[in-house]
């Protein structure tokens, strides 16, 4: 009978599964040991614990070991420091040793330490005498209570920082009992000072507390609070258990026990239930002072989860929880239920019983809800046999149904399939559905991680299809870090077999294994490792690390990353002390190289310089000097500068710029001398602007010299000349330009060069000069368009009078504008 | 944050508005870092970006109340809590910032704490100059924000480096291509994987090469969307240098050569805007328009050919009268009410229209010089392949009357382009005119023009070949109503624009042999996208669709991309047969002018000791 097992509290059932056979039966007396079990199926550490044995306290370091949840040993640690008085565990399976001087070491689950931190300097002076390990919001907490009776806590052990709680006032002596509660989102505590109550936080504050008590009270002298925070049972010293919400504004019930003795444990069942111990006996206590008595044969350890509550026994673990809704409503004696037909013909089906048609037909109408409640019960049942036959009626209802959506049943397959792996024996996570959800699939598969049971870790992800970037590769990454710890192996084959498995891993971290292989000192196995990482800015410093300085040069230009590159340079000029030597390593890669010269360039030209020079840039190095030439204040440095600068272009086989430089010298030695005689500036001026220059100032020799000496072509020289004059306005020496020779520009230039500043009376002289197919234009320049009209017409050029009318129009000349007209008129009519 | 930013940048085929979003929310999270009251000091070559990013109220909201342009002074005084600096990673920047917290220093003890925000990345080689100068640990806070590509508009996208060319190809600095490949794998994480990438040209290949790196960085952690944009083409500017250096010929690539646009912002001289009757007394502060798409007339206007402008200016006045006129119509209550709705908008239609009248006068003032119609035939001459193996008398001229020395090398470069290289003589000849006269100083920008293969001895002809396979001259060119790209250059059809319209169809292959022309290798590259997350082609239901099947291809242009190119693009989305969209990313909007300008050796002479 599947309801064999139930027992009834007030209207509903609690039913105690068998989890495993403890595989330590036989090998020790949990009666003996301090223990901790975390929840969530977690591990459970055990420590001899010298009170409980009664022997003589002796100098032999006691052992930590670790089991799983079926009592199949993990690890093993001899413990060699301070005075350890609690066990604990944190959210993520660390295991946390409380020492009485409030110091706290973290192991994780292989033993292996991770980190410590203490509980303030009052904790460790004065000791401690009591200390809670709670769940708070933030993670798992930590509060001790000082021998001088005062609470620190701190809210997550991963951030620990310690916060002093308020003092709860007249505490002469220890509390009777105390608890961690946490309210909107603040851990605060609750401390009975026999009968009276007080709410103390870590902002100074405490409150005196007034529940409501039917049976006077001396003191409360247990106290639980249940696994969501939301609900408190406290003990009192007449045996009265009273149960109400955790801000102890409700009560539910307050039940008489009529057991003097403080029970040796008090704990929820999931959220329905209250649980004392004594010893070999256990009682269920309701909300509604319903009770069941449960008897063991021998001493069990108590552990709060989410639905349920789980007994650790020497022979057995067990699970106390409250019958789910959907399973008593199947499995209910006389049920009438969907859910519990279905099974039933389900049942029969498999018999090959007609009974099944009937009662299908009783819940026709209500199949869906039938297997709902199937699939759902199958969810809460942990012997596989029982899922499969629920399993079985569920699949058996979707038969009837068009047009039932399947997931709900895929992925309770799936779960289930999970799940029972997890719960096997060897792997020993005995996870319920509903504790599954709240957990979440990813943190499984760490704490599967944790126990380094990589393998099923990764056919879960490839089971449940997780994306390898978050599921498979992540685990490959721990792996690949666990491997390289292992020291007996061969480094070669080592590299060989992680990037076999993990090069077509998305997302995989090499260098972080790189760095785990460079911890364990395998320098080699770790340079290996880093050929395979992707991330050039996490694989560049590494190797710098390492030493392998070109390898990192070569990386971080692949990589295009121009800040990696200038990392590695900088790091190698500190490195390579040896300027020489350095520029060696960095030639080979030109990328590298011109990035080295743009850094120089803006710190320290000079070095450029020197660089081209050892590479035999002479080129380069000639314009360097040109350069800067420029920002030499002395005139015999300049020219210095630029003679260097043709050894460099003649070297080089530059003859232009060679050519260029000498004629520079030669101009500026020219300004120079004409400085001195005019009292003028010449420096920086072009030979162009110096030969404008002169004409204004009328050295016409002095241009003609520089004309012939410079080879400048005659009709630059001529505009140059031109422009010059009329600037300075000097007309007359332009006419006698004009007629001087044959002048290599047109007249219309003449024009031009006048009209430019503003004289057109002088440029009106060059119009009659012209060509006469530029006269128009010329006309048109001047602004006498009447002439240019007229012109137009004589030269019988109908696109010049177009042009002229053009202009008429822009400047509204209407009567001019009838003219052209005409002008056209008679143009095209002598045709 | 609620607003969407600017509805133009939303109404393009890809919503760029999301990668404002993107980059608004990511500049918050950086400034928000800080608790209290901020001033923000600028680099000045930020403030314009990052004005089409994020707003000053913006700012304002999370407790920004001064800021001011990072200066080689002392920081004003303010009574903030945070001081933020903003800055790109450059080497002068840092000393300045040095200078004005050593300053602050000697003011005593305050309570201000400093913050420093590199822009687009932080940088080891400023964090060690810093260091250098004993400022690092003034920091509270380092942080990086990465402003990589900024929204123009609703197709353009600009990463305001505008030293790319020149580092990539005469400083061999590939910095540039990294935050470029890096800025395609932020659009790839909002917009989807591109399946295919094609590129042309050495710096083409390193993104597409540093992009596949970073995509196994990611390490199958891909963006989970369908794929918005379908083809990514990367174009190295080096494939196509002539392109830059003509004049463009579009509205609003003539506003660029004039006035120079930054930003898709203008200054432009305040008399032309006021009115006639009041001058004023005093030169007036030049005036600043924003143009883009916003302003529906602009939009109509930019792309156009500059001589098509003035119709469309006179037809939209002409639409304008006539709508305002309506209101004589108007005789019921409800026919003034229904015009009295319009009316906003018709106020700032004609608004626009002023403006636009306006500007377009100015422009126009410009392109009637003498100076600019000769500039233009010489291109056209050098573009045609006349003309190209002289010394041009133009370019002479030119010279000897001192034009700007950057126009003079515009011609020179277009003349050694289209001529495969000039005859040795020839360039020298040219050489020796500009260094006598515009002095000696000249030589190295020569040089550096060389190096990068704008200046050359000619060699192998090849421009002729490909001038003929691409058809990049076209004769019977129509500029009121185009038919071919070529409108934006009066003529010449964009090479690179070419490029792009080959790819779209029929396809790379047909020209395989101009390819191979062209400098630097081809890329080809296909990202494999999951079968779940491919568009869905051809299915029955998207048939009825009327949008159609357009695909949007997103061209990158590396060492910058003209305003008439953009226009050629557009035109090519707008052609029905054309069948692909344009999101046009480039690392900054160049002229020919401020191509070479970037290349010129800045030399700076200090005065000669008279003794």
């Amino acid at each position: 009978m599947a309801t064999a097992d139930w027992n009834p509290l007030g209207n509903v059932y609690y039913r105690n599964v068998e989890l495993y056979q403890m595989d330590w039966n036989g090998l020790l007396e949990l009666n003996q040991y301090m223990i901790a079990a975390a929840p969530y199926g977690g591990p459970i550490a055990l420590m001899k614990d010298d009170k409980k044995t009664g022997r003589v306290s002796t100098n032999v370091k006691p052992i930590i070991n670790v089991y799983n949840a079926a009592g199949k040993p993990l690890s093993q640690l001899r413990w060699n420091s301070g005075n350890v008085v609690h066990l604990g565990w944190s959210n993520t399976e660390e295991l946390l040793c409380i020492q009485d001087n409030g110091v706290i070491l973290v192991y994780d689950i292989a033993l292996n330490f991770k980190r410590t931190f203490g509980m303030g300097q009052e904790a460790k002076e004065m000791k401690i005498l009591d200390w809670k390990v709670f769940s708070s919001f933030q993670g798992t907490g930590i509060a001790v209570m000082t021998t001088s009776y005062r609470i620190y806590l701190i809210n997550n052990v991963d951030d620990p920082r310690v916060r002093k709680l308020a003092e709860v006032p007249d505490l002469n002596s220890a509390p009777s009992s105390w608890t961690i509660l946490n309210l909107d989102r603040q851990s605060r505590a609750l401390v009975a000072k026999d009968a009276q109550l007080f709410l103390v936080d870590h902002g100074g504050q405490y409150q005196e507390q007034f529940p409501e008590l039917a049976s006077p009270v001396t003191a409360f002298i247990e106290m639980a609070v249940s696994f969501n925070n939301k609900l408190l049972a406290m003990f009192t010293d007449k045996g009265v258990i009273w149960i109400g919400s955790s801000d102890l504004k409700k009560v539910y019930c307050e039940f008489n026990t009529k057991a003097s003795q403080r029970p040796q444990q008090l704990a929820w069942s999931g959220v329905g239930a209250v649980v004392a111990l004594w010893d070999k006996l256990c009682i269920v206590v309701g909300p509604e002072k319903d009770w069941i008595k449960y008897n063991f044969e021998s001493f069990v350890y108590l552990v709060q989860e989410e639905d349920g509550l789980r007994i650790i026994g020497n022979e057995l673990h067990q699970f106390l929880q409250k019958v789910p809704d959907v399973t008593e409503q199947i499995f209910k004696i006389g049920s009438m239920e969907p859910g519990a037909m279905l099974y039933e013909a389900s049942k029969e089906f498999s018999r090959r019983s007609q009974k099944a048609d009937e009662y299908i037909r009783m819940i026709k109408d209500k199949l869906d809800v039938a297997v709902d409640q199937c699939i759902q019960a199958a969810g809460h049942e942990i012997e596989p046999s029982k899922q499969k036959a629920l399993l079985r009626a569920a699949s058996f209802g979707k038969c009837f149904l068009t047009d039932y959506r399947p997931e709900a049943f895929v992925d309770m397959c799936q779960m289930l399939r999970v799940l029972n792996q997890v719960r096997q024996f060897s792997v020993g996570i005995p996870l319920t559905y509903t504790q599954l959800n709240h957990l979440s699939v990813p943190v499984l598969i760490d704490r599967l991680v944790l126990r380094k049971l990589f393998c099923l870790a990764i056919r879960i992800c490839h089971y449940l299809k997780i994306p390898d970037a978050e599921g498979a590769s992540r685990i490959l990454a721990h792996w690949a870090c666990y491997k390289v710890q292992q020291k007996h192996e061969d480094e070669e084959q080592l590299a060989r077999s992680i990037s076999q498995k993990l090069l077509d891993a998305p997302g995989v971290s090499f260098s972080e294994i790189a760095s785990q292989a460079l911890e364990q000192g395998r320098k080699q196995l770790a340079i290996k490792l880093l050929d395979y990482e992707p991330k050039a800015s996490e694989q560049v410093p590494l190797l710098l690390k390492m030493d392998q300085n070109n390898t990192a040069l070569s990386k971080a230009v692949d990589s295009g990353d121009t800040d990696l590159v200038y990392t590695v340079l900088l790091t190698m000029k500190d490195k390579i002390s040896n300027m020489g030597e350095f520029f060696m390593a960095i030639r080979q890669m030109p990328i590298a190289y011109s990035l080295y010269i743009q850094y120089c360039r803006q710190q320290n030209p000079k070095l450029v310089e020197d660089l081209y020079y050892q590479e035999d840039n002479f080129l380069a190095e000639g314009n360097c000097k040109v350069v800067s030439s420029y920002s030499e204040e002395m005139f015999e440095d300049r020219i210095r500068k630029l003679e260097a600068a043709i050894t460099c272009y003649q070297k080089a086989k530059m003859e232009f710029a060679s050519k260029q430089t000498e004629d520079q010298i030669k101009l500026l030695k020219i300004q120079r001398k004409l400085e001195d005689e005019s009292n003028k500036t010449y420096i920086d001026m072009s030979l162009h602007d110096t030969m404008y220059k002169l004409t204004q100032n009328g050295n016409h020799k002095m241009t003609e010299q520089l004309r012939k000496d410079f080879k400048v072509p005659d009709k630059r020289f001529w505009l140059l000349r031109m422009e010059a004059l009329a600037e300075s306005s000097d007309w007359t020496e332009l006419e006698r330009f004009s007629k001087s020779k044959k002048p290599p520009v047109g007249m219309e230039a003449f024009v031009d060069v006048c009209m430019k500043y503003y004289n057109r009376t002088e440029a009106m002289k060059y119009v009659n000069r012209v060509t006469p197919d530029q006269k128009v234009k010329c006309l048109v320049k001047v602004g006498n368009l009447k002439e240019a009209a007229d012109s137009a017409l004589e030269s019988r050029n109908e696109d010049s009078l177009n042009i002229v009318l053009s202009k008429a129009i822009q400047s509204n000349n209407k009567q001019l504008i009838e003219t052209i007209r005409d002008y056209k008129i008679r143009l095209n009519t002598k045709k | 944050m609620a607003a969407a930013g600017p509805a133009h940048l939303s109404s393009g085929k890809i919503n760029l508005g999301v990668l404002r979003d993107h980059y608004r929310r990511e500049l918050i999270e950086c400034i928000d870092k800080c608790t209290g009251t901020k001033a923000l000091v600028w680099d000045d070559a930020l403030t314009g970006p990052f004005g089409l990013v994020a707003e000053y109220s913006l700012l304002k909201d999370h407790e920004v109340e001064k800021m001011f342009p990072l200066g080689p002074k002392t920081l004003q005084a303010s009574n903030v809590q945070n001081i933020i600096f903003l800055t790109r990673p450059k080497l002068k920047l840092m000393e300045l910032i040095a200078q004005n917290l050593l300053n602050e220093d000697h003011k005593g003890p305050q309570r201000t704490e400093f913050h420093l925000i590199f822009v687009p990345r932080k940088s080891l080689l400023c964090e060690k100059k810093l260091k250098e100068m004993g400022v690092f640990g003034t920091f509270t806070s380092v942080e990086e924000f990465s402003l990589e590509l900024i929204p123009f508009d609703n197709d353009l996208l600009s990463m305001e480096i505008d030293t790319t060319f020149r580092e990539c190809y005469l400083e061999n600095d590939f910095t540039t291509m990294f935050y470029v490949a890096q800025s395609i794998m932020t659009l790839q994480a909002l917009y989807g994987i591109i399946p295919y990438i094609y590129g042309k040209g050495d710096c083409a290949k390193h993104v597409v090469e540093m992009m596949r790196r970073m995509k196994g960085e990611l390490g199958g952690r891909e963006p989970q969307i369908t794929p918005q944009i379908d083809n990514l083409l990367i174009l190295d500017r080096n494939v196509d240098l002539l392109t830059p250096l003509l004049t463009q010929l579009t509205y609003e690539g003539l506003i660029d050569e004039t006035f120079g646009l930054n930003n898709t912002s203008v200054k432009l001289p305040a008399e032309k805007f006021i009115p006639k009757n009041q001058k004023p007394d005093e030169p007036l502060e030049p005036k600043k328009f924003i143009l883009n798409s916003s302003d529906e007339l602009y939009a109509d206007l930019r792309d156009k050919n500059f001589n098509a402008v003035g119709s469309i200016v006179s037809k939209k006045a002409k639409a304008i009268t006539l709508e305002f006129d309506e209101r004589h119509q108007a005789k019921t209550v409800g026919e003034m009410k229904q015009f009295v709705t319009k009316l906003p908008h018709l106020q700032k239609a004609r608004e626009s229209l002023t403006t636009q009248t306006s500007i377009a006068e100015l422009v126009k003032e410009a392109t009637n010089s003498d100076g600019f119609m000769e500039t233009l035939r010489c291109q056209q001459d050098f573009t045609n392949g006349l003309e190209t193996d002289k010394i041009h008398p133009y370019i002479e001229e030119c010279i000897a009357k001192k034009d700007s020395i950057t126009k003079i090398l515009r011609l020179i470069c277009i003349q050694s382009y289209c001529n495969d290289g000039l005859k040795p003589k020839i360039l020298e000849y040219y050489k020796r005119e500009i260094i006598q006269a515009y002095g000696f100083e000249h030589m190295i920008t020569l040089m550096n023009l060389e190096k990068t293969g704008l200046l050359k001895i000619h060699g192998i002809r090849t421009y002729a070949i490909i001038r003929k396979s691409l058809k990049l001259i076209v004769d019977d060119v129509n500029e009121q109503v185009p038919n071919d790209i070529s409108y934006v250059y009066s003529g010449y059809a964009p090479l690179s624009i070419r490029l792009a319209q080959y790819l779209a169809r029929p396809g790379w292959r047909s020209i395989t042999e101009v390819l191979n022309l062209l400098p630097g290798p081809k890329v080809e590259e296909i990202q494999q996208i999951p079968v779940a997350l491919r568009k869905r082609r051809n299915s029955i239901t998207s048939s009825h669709s009327s949008t159609g099947e357009q695909r949007v291809t997103l061209v990158f242009f590396l060492g910058g991309v003209t305003y008439a190119e953009i226009a050629a693009l557009r035109f090519l989305a707008q052609q029905d047969e054309g069948g692909t969209d344009y999101l046009i990313a480039t690392t900054k909007i160049i002229n020919g002018s401020r191509l070479i300008d970037t290349l010129k050796e800045k030399i700076e002479s200090v005065k000669i000791n008279p003794f």
